[in-house]
């Protein structure tokens, strides 16, 4: 049973809700592969996504995780919508909710943006992501994918590499993984670090320090679109000193997973032969990330406050 | 016309008073002190188990007016300045258009005298349009009546021309308040940076940001023999600063706000933008190091940074919303609260801070209740709890994360040049 009326983020949730919806996302993967399996529970519910920053996975991630549910999912495209007239986020959000929308899906550039929405309408609102800070079914899908081949979580070691100071994902990650009982550690740039050590994690500028011994490697796109300022001199000596290439993954434990949130610059954070390599998780993350939002719908509508 | 304050435990710091007594005032001019005063009067005020303190002094306000009156008025935010004890107060440029000219100085003081209930005084712009290129110009601004230049809201990034200013605003005698913040470090941060704003995931304003401003700033006022006065310091890194800087003799003084000395950024718990301001709330360590810095008077001011804004401005995204609070009607609750019943100061070091130490600053004849000075008095009951209402605020702006705060000292009278502005706690 989810505790909140919203599904915000990682931080404020408990461990026991973040295995509840694991475990309704192990079923929940099943109809993905089986239609017969498929239960129209969510008849009659509407669900609104609401995208004020573009994304390919977790927008129809969500669209079809709804539809198997047999509920209606409408797209506010929000680039033809009256958002480019100046309305504002809230007013925007109350008029979808007197719509009688019971669940709003949003992604936004600025941090708290869904938080604010959800205090201002009756409807379930779930993060799809805001600005650098949460991206709350991203963690939970790339969560049940580690559980599905490590079984658990305890002592189990993690590595977080790229452009950690402007990621959501990592953030969510780094809430979700020490709940659980992981050992994480980022690395990354110095200047792209950010502050997550203060938040009781490893931080290294080490990628092989990071990766070894590592059950899980973790790849994060380089977000030019949030940087203010350049926090490295180039791709080319990114790529050197932070990309992670097939030799660097032999210092990893040999059943290692790689993952990625998507999309990769391909031979940037990750080589070629690391994204579609034999240990590589990538593709089975996105079927995964339908499994846990249908998931995440179903408790919303069926527990959730 | 005669007014009578009686059995008031009177708090001048000017004259090192801190006694009970009465207070007469005759028009607008107080005309005696002693322990018993017995005279007719037009009106008598039982001011018993209440602290008479000379009226208030911001260096620090934002009135908004002209440009943006829909958050606040030189009308509205002087009542609400009245409502807090305060008879004087100085408005930062940040007008549109830009306080930066002779006919804006002259055209702020029409309007106060039109509508103000306590004495406003305007600051001036440092650069023409505060854009930080050409001096405005500061000598015009001072004749007209400007008490200071400032380019608050930011900082003159050209070091040249900020020593410049300095050089040049010495002829005048008024004092530069220097907001400091270098926007290079800011780097589009909301809130301190720190543990809170990792949890938040909100982007961080590092202490750096005002420091290296800070210190720039107190080097050329060495060199300048400027006035120099640092705006709403925040920072342990400030506070140093000021301490070797007073330590070497420089004419330096500092000013902090009720909300950096009462909360941390640990409020910033829900992305409700009423904790969002410039500069943030900072760092446990740095409260202290604040209070501390009021204690040992390396602080000697305590200025509000009143900065109302609409509600829409505040009610929205937190990376979107304005930065600033209110703070004219919780300044002295928070200073009794925070300071006095936290053991920093005592009640007379709290009333120094908020009278005779700006008009110092301003080199103004003001903040004293001796006999013969100008009737601005203030009526402070600081024994009743009480819950801030900000609905209840004359301020337009509600902008304030003290709503409901349980708190300790009230304005019960306000008097402005003899004129009781605000009686019983209520707008006379």
């Amino acid at each position: 049973m989810l505790k909140s009326k919203d599904v915000l983020g990682l931080r404020d949730m408990s461990k026991e809700e973040i295995l509840e919806i694991l475990d309704v996302a192990k079923e929940m993967k099943m109809r993905i592969e089986n239609p017969q399996l498929r239960k129209p529970e969510l008849k009659n519910t509407s669900v609104i996504t609401l995208f004020y920053e573009n994304s390919t996975r977790t927008k129809t991630s969500f669209a079809l995780a709804g539809e198997y549910l047999g509920a209606t999912v409408q797209d506010l495209g929000i680039s033809t919508s009256s958002v480019k007239k100046g309305e504002s986020l809230i007013d925007t959000g109350k008029t979808i909710d007197q719509m009688g929308a019971d669940i709003m899906v949003m992604r936004n550039s600025y941090t708290g943006a869904p938080h604010v929405l959800a205090r201002n309408v009756n409807a379930h609102v779930i993060n799809a992501g805001d600005g650098a800070n949460e991206h709350p079914t991203q963690a939970l899908l790339d969560l049940y994918t580690i559980r599905d081949y490590k079984k658990n979580f305890e002592g189990l070691k993690v590595a977080i590499i790229g452009d950690i100071s402007h990621s959501r994902v990592a953030r969510s990650n780094v809430f979700g993984l020490r709940k659980l009982g992981a050992e994480v550690t980022l690395a990354g740039p110095s200047t792209m670090l950010g502050g997550l050590g203060k938040l009781g994690v490893k931080t290294t500028s080490s990628v092989k320090e990071a990766v070894t011994d590592a059950d899980v490697v973790m790849g994060l796109r380089i977000q030019f679109e949030r940087q203010k300022t350049v926090s490295f001199p180039g791709l080319s000596e990114y790529r050197e000193l932070f990309g992670v290439s097939s030799e660097m993954l032999k210092y990893a434990k040999k059943d290692v997973l790689v993952m990625h949130p998507g999309p990769v610059n391909r031979g940037i954070e990750f080589t070629t032969d690391v994204i579609d390599g034999r240990n590589s998780v990538i593709n089975i993350q996105v079927k995964n990330g339908v499994a846990v939002r249908m998931a995440i719908l179903k408790l919303l509508m069926t527990g959730g406050k | 016309m005669k007014l009578l304050i009686k059995n008031g435990r009177i708090i001048n710091p000017a004259s090192n008073m801190d006694a009970k007594g009465d207070i007469l005032v005759i028009d607008d001019k107080i005309a005696e002190i002693a322990e018993k005063i017995e005279t007719k009067a037009d009106k008598v005020i039982d001011a018993e188990g209440k602290w008479v303190t000379p009226g208030f002094i911001d260096l620090h306000v934002h009135l908004r007016d002209p440009g943006f009156e829909y958050k606040e008025t030189i009308a509205t935010g002087s009542r609400a300045a009245a409502m807090g004890g305060f008879t004087t107060i100085c408005c930062m440029p940040n007008t549109s258009p830009v306080t930066d000219s002779e006919i804006m100085v002259e055209y702020i003081k029409m309007r106060a005298e039109r509508e103000a209930v306590v004495n406003v005084l305007p600051i001036g712009a440092i650069t023409k349009g505060q854009a930080g290129e050409e001096l405005a110009e500061i000598g015009k601004m001072a004749k007209a009546g400007a008490c200071a230049i400032s380019e608050d809201g930011k900082s003159v990034m050209n070091a040249g021309l900020l020593k410049t200013a300095m050089n040049y605003s010495k002829m005048f005698n008024i004092p530069m308040l220097s907001h400091c913040e270098d926007k290079s470090l800011v780097g589009g941060g909301v809130m301190n940076a720190g543990v809170q704003s990792q949890l938040m995931g909100l982007k961080g304003i590092s202490n750096d940001s005002e420091d290296v401003i800070a210190s720039r700033d107190i080097i050329l006022a060495e060199n300048t023999g400027a006035k120099l006065h640092l705006c709403h310091v925040s920072t342990r890194g400030s506070v140093q600063l000021l301490r070797e800087a007073h330590a070497r003799g420089v004419n330096v003084t500092a000013e902090a706000c009720p909300h950096h000395f009462t909360l941390s950024d640990e409020a910033v718990t829900s992305y409700d933008a009423n904790t969002k301001m410039n500069p943030p709330l900072r760092s446990r360590e740095d409260v202290e190091a604040i209070r501390n810095a009021l204690k040992d008077n390396t602080i000697n001011v305590i200025a509000t940074d009143h900065a109302p804004h609409s509600i829409d401005e505040k009610n929205c995204e937190y990376d979107k919303a304005a930065f600033g609070i209110v703070g004219l009607e919780t300044a002295i609750a928070l200073g009794v609260t925070t300071l006095v019943e936290g053991g920093y100061l005592t009640p007379s070091q709290l009333i120094e801070k908020m009278t005779i130490n700006p008009a110092r600053v301003l080199g103004i004849d003001k903040g004293d209740i001796s006999v013969g000075k100008t009737a601005d008095i203030a009526v402070i009951d600081a024994e009743n709890l009480y819950k801030i209402d900000a609905s209840k605020f004359e301020s337009k702006g509600r902008n304030t994360p003290f709503d409901g705060y349980e708190v300790k000292g009230k304005a019960v009278y306000t008097i402005v040049g003899g004129k009781v502005v605000v009686e019983e706690g209520e707008m006379a």
